[in-house]
C-alpha cells in the first residue's frame, strides 16, 4: 500500500502497492513508467490529505476485509465525513505537511513598501506564512540601510532586500562583512526609467549629459542599471551626470520640485509619478535586461544555521507565495491584497497598473506589457556573477573577486532546487545561465573578461 | 479691562485663523481639467492629473480627514497600520522614558557640579563639545552599539534632552545667593540638609525651566528618530504617509504634533510656577 493511495476505495488493497503511489501494484507501476513517467498528484496538499488519511483508516481497520465491508455499506463520502467527525483529517494534514516543526514561530520580516516585496507582502494577508506553520509579522521599513541594520541586528529574522544587497553585506562593503545568504528571489523587471514632464522631448540618452538621476541604493540593481544603460549610450556615470541616491517617496516629490531629472525606481513609485502627472515613463528597465533580478529574499547565516526549519518553512512560504503571484490571473487580487496602509500605503490603481501590466504612460498613451514585472523564485548564481562584475566594474570592489566561490556561497540555488522539487515545481537544472544585456551576452564563466571588455568604466 | 483685552485677543486670533483658512481653500482649488484625455486613460491617472487638482489639499480635505482619525483614534490594522491615538502613545511612551532617564541623571550630577567649581570648569569642555549636536548624529552610532532600535530611539531623547537640564542645574545651583549658603552654614546645616533645604528650593524654579527646554527639545527629536527608525509612533506615521504622498495626513499629523507638544510644555510651565518664590 502506498500513502498516496485513495484510501476510500474499497476496493484498494492498504497493505501493498507501487513505489510512487498511482498504482495498485508494482506491476502496474511498472507498465506505467515504460508508457509515461508516473504523474503526481494533483496538488500538494491532496498529497499529504491522503497520506493522512491512509494512516487513519489502516489505523481503525487493520484487516482489509473488513475495511472493504464498512466502504461498500456507506458509501466512500460517508466514510469520509464520519471519520472527519472523529478524527480532525484537516488538522493531521497541516501537522504533517510541516516537514520538521519550526524551532521559532513567531517572526519578523522587514520590507521597503514597494511592489518588488510582493511576495513577502502578500503572504501575510493571504496566508502563505501561516500555511506553513509560522506566524510571520511584516514590518514595514523606512530604508535599505535601516533594513540591513535591522537584519544584522537580529531584530528581523529576515528581510527583503535588493538583490546585491547581501552579496555587498557578505563581502563587507558599506557594513560590518556579515555572512549572508539568499534563498529566493523575489522579482524580476518591474523597474523603470521615470523622466520628468519637461524632458518628454529629450528621448535620446546622448541629451542627458548633466542630469541629475535618482537611485534608490549604492548597491541595487538601479544603480547598475542605469549605469549601463547610460555607459551604452556613451555617457559616463560618474563624471557627466549626477546620480544621487534617494529614498523611493521622496523621489516623486523630488522630481514635482524639479530637483532631480528622472530617476530608476520601482514601478510603483514610477507609476505614481505618472499617476500625480509629474514624470512620465522613459523606458521599463525589462527593456535594458529582461527578466533582470531586482529584489530577494535574504537572511543571515546565523539564521539559517540556528533555525533551519524555520528557514525552510520561510522559503517555502515565499516560494509559495512567488508562485502564486508569478499567474497574472491572480494580480489583480494581489494589489488589493498589498493596497492598504498596513502594506504599501498607496492607491489600489496604481498596483493594479504595476501587477496587470496595463498602464498609463505619462504621455496620453495606454501600454500593455503582461511581463512588466514579473515573479520568479530561483536564486540565480549568474546574477550575482554580473552583480559583482558590475561592483568591480564601478569600483565598488576594488582588487580580485572570486566570483564563483562568492555567487554560491551567498545565493542558495541548491538548497532552493531541493525545495521547490520538494513542492512540485520545476527547478532549472543548473544554476548558472548566459543572458543578455541590452544585446551584450553576459558568460558567467569569464566574469573578468565581460568587465574589461566595457570602455567606460571606473579606473581603479 | 483685562478680560475686554482677552476677548479682543480672542476675536483677533479667529480673524486670523479664518483668513489663514480662506487663503489656504483658495489657493488649493483644483483648476479643472487642463488637458483632453481618453477616458480609458484618464481611468488610470489621479485627479492631480485628471481634474488639475492641486497636489496640496485644502483645509476641507484636511478637516474630513482629521474628524475620520478623531473618531477612530484606537484602531489596530496590523503592524504597519495602527491609529492615531495608539501612534501618539508610543511617541509619548518613548519620549517619557528617555526623558525620565535624562532627568534621573542630569539634575544630580548638575548639583554635583554646581557645588563643586572644580568639577564645574573640568567638564565644561565636555559639555560643551557634546551639547550641540544634532540628535539624528546619534543616531547611526546608536544603532550600531544598541543594535535595538527602540531603545536607540529612547538613547537619542536621554542625550538630546540631558543638556538643557544639567547646564540649568549647575547654572542654578552654583548661583544660590551666598548670604544663604552662609546663614545655614552659621547655623551648622549639615551638606545634605543645605543641600535639600537651601540649595534646591533656592535653584528648583531654574531647573525647571531647563526641564522645560528638555521637554521641547525631547518632542523635536522624537518625531524625526521615529521616522528614521520606523515601526511605531507619530514619526512614523508621518513618514508612512508620505510614502505614500498622502500631504492630508501628513498636515494631521504636524497639526497633532504641535498640540501634543504645547501640551507637554504647558504642563511643565505649571510645575515651575508653583515652585517660583518672589525675592
Amino acid at each position: 500500500m502506498s500513502t498516496f493511495d485513495d484510501p476510500f476505495d474499497a476496493n484498494r488493497n492498504l497493505q501493498s502497492g507501487c513505489v510512487c503511489g498511482q498504482h495498485r501494484s508494482a506491476l502496474e507501476h511498472e507498465q506505467a513508467s515504460l508508457t509515461l513517467r508516473c504523474e503526481p498528484v494533483e496538488s500538494e496538499e491532496k498529497r499529504y490529505e491522503g497520506v493522512v488519511a491512509s494512516a487513519v483508516m489502516r489505523a481503525m481497520f487493520p484487516q482489509d476485509v473488513a475495511r472493504r465491508a464498512f466502504l461498500k455499506s456507506v458509501g466512500a463520502s460517508t466514510a469520509l465525513a464520519a471519520l472527519s467527525q472523529f478524527f480532525p483529517l484537516k488538522t493531521a494534514t497541516e501537522v504533517f505537511a510541516q516537514a520538521g516543526a519550526p524551532e521559532k514561530k513567531d517572526l519578523k520580516v522587514g520590507f521597503i513598501p514597494i511592489t518588488c516585496a510582493t511576495p513577502i507582502i502578500m503572504a501575510a494577508p493571504m496566508g502563505f506564512y501561516s500555511k506553513h506553520g509560522l506566524n510571520v509579522e511584516v514590518v514595514k521599513t523606512a530604508g535599505w540601510a535601516v533594513v540591513r541594520d535591522k537584519t544584522i541586528n537580529k531584530e528581523y529574522d529576515a528581510a527583503h532586500m535588493l538583490a546585491p544587497m547581501p552579496i555587498a553585506i557578505s563581502l563587507g562593503l558599506g557594513a560590518n562583512a556579515v555572512p549572508f545568504a539568499v534563498p529566493a528571489i523575489e522579482n524580476i523587471n518591474g523597474q523603470g526609467i521615470t523622466l520628468a514632464m519637461k524632458h518628454k522631448d529629450k528621448r535620446d540618452p546622448k541629451d542627458w549629459k548633466g542630469m541629475k538621476f535618482a537611485i534608490p541604493f549604492d548597491y541595487s540593481m538601479h544603480n547598475y542599471l542605469l549605469r549601463y544603460y547610460l555607459a551604452e549610450h556613451g555617457i559616463d556615470p560618474d563624471t557627466d551626470v549626477q546620480l544621487r541616491s534617494v529614498p523611493p517617496p521622496e523621489m516623486v516629490a523630488n522630481l514635482r520640485a524639479d530637483n532631480i531629472d528622472g530617476f530608476l525606481a520601482p514601478d510603483n513609485i514610477c507609476q505614481r509619478a505618472i499617476y500625480d502627472g509629474v514624470g512620465f515613463m522613459h523606458i521599463l528597465s525589462k527593456e535594458i535586461w529582461d527578466g533582470h533580478p531586482c529584489c530577494s529574499f535574504a537572511a543571515s547565516r546565523e539564521f539559517i544555521t540556528t533555525a533551519p526549519n524555520s528557514f525552510a518553512a520561510l522559503t517555502r512560504a515565499i516560494v509559495d507565495a512567488t508562485a502564486y503571484a508569478s499567474k497574472a490571473e491572480n494580480r489583480k487580487q494581489i494589489a488589493e491584497a498589498i493596497a492598504p496602509a498596513n502594506y504599501i500605503n498607496a492607491p489600489v490603481t496604481v498596483l493594479e497598473q504595476v501587477l496587470t501590466g496595463t498602464y498609463a504612460d505619462g504621455l496620453g498613451g495606454v501600454k500593455t506589457d503582461a511581463k512588466r514585472v514579473d515573479f520568479d523564485p530561483f536564486p540565480w548564481q549568474s546574477f550575482a556573477v554580473w552583480m559583482l562584475t558590475q561592483m568591480k566594474r564601478w569600483g565598488q570592489i576594488k582588487g580580485d573577486v572570486d566570483y564563483k566561490a562568492v555567487a554560491e556561497q551567498v545565493y542558495l540555488a541548491t538548497d532552493t532546487k531541493k525545495l521547490m522539487t520538494e513542492m512540485g515545481l520545476s527547478p532549472p537544472a543548473s544554476a548558472y545561465k548566459s543572458f543578455a544585456v541590452m544585446g551584450k551576452n553576459f558568460d558567467p564563466a569569464k566574469p573578468e573578461d565581460y568587465v574589461a571588455s566595457f570602455k567606460i568604466r571606473k579606473s581603479s | 479691562m483685562t478680560s475686554s483685552l482677552r476677548v479682543r485677543a480672542g476675536l483677533v486670533s479667529i480673524v486670523l485663523l479664518a483668513a489663514f483658512l480662506g487663503i489656504w481653500h483658495l489657493a488649493t482649488r483644483s483648476t479643472g481639467a487642463t488637458t483632453t484625455m481618453s477616458p480609458e486613460y484618464a481611468k488610470l491617472m489621479g485627479l492631480t492629473a485628471t481634474q488639475g487638482k492641486s497636489a496640496m489639499p485644502g483645509p476641507l480635505d484636511v478637516g474630513a480627514k482629521l474628524w475620520e482619525h478623531v473618531r477612530r483614534p484606537f484602531y489596530d490594522n496590523g503592524p504597519n497600520d495602527k491609529g492615531l491615538g495608539i501612534q501618539l502613545g508610543y511617541s509619548i511612551a518613548r519620549v517619557g522614558i528617555g526623558y525620565l532617564l535624562a532627568v534621573l541623571v542630569a539634575i544630580p550630577l548638575g548639583f554635583l557640579i554646581g557645588m563643586s567649581p572644580l568639577l564645574s570648569k573640568a567638564l565644561d569642555p565636555f559639555i560643551q563639545v557634546l551639547k550641540p549636536i544634532s540628535p539624528l548624529a546619534w543616531m547611526p552610532l546608536a544603532l550600531y552599539t544598541i543594535k535595538d532600535s527602540s531603545v536607540s530611539a529612547i538613547f537619542v531623547i536621554f542625550i538630546c534632552s540631558i543638556w538643557p537640564m544639567l547646564l540649568n542645574t549647575v547654572f542654578g545651583v552654583a548661583s544660590v545667593r551666598k548670604e544663604w549658603i552662609n546663614v545655614a552654614r552659621t547655623l551648622e546645616v549639615g551638606t545634605i540638609r543645605r543641600a535639600f533645604t537651601v540649595i534646591l528650593p533656592a535653584a528648583a524654579p531654574t531647573i525647571l525651566t531647563g526641564m522645560r527646554i528638555s521637554i521641547g527639545i525631547a518632542w523635536l527629536v522624537i518625531v524625526a528618530a521615529e521616522m528614521l527608525v520606523g515601526g511605531t509612533g507619530i514619526g512614523y506615521f508621518v513618514w508612512n504617509e508620505w510614502n505614500n504622498l498622502s500631504i492630508t495626513n501628513v498636515i494631521i499629523a504636524i497639526l497633532l504634533i504641535g498640540v501634543v507638544g504645547m501640551l507637554l510644555d504647558q504642563i511643565l510651565a505649571r510645575f515651575t510656577r508653583m515652585v517660583t518664590f518672589p525675592e
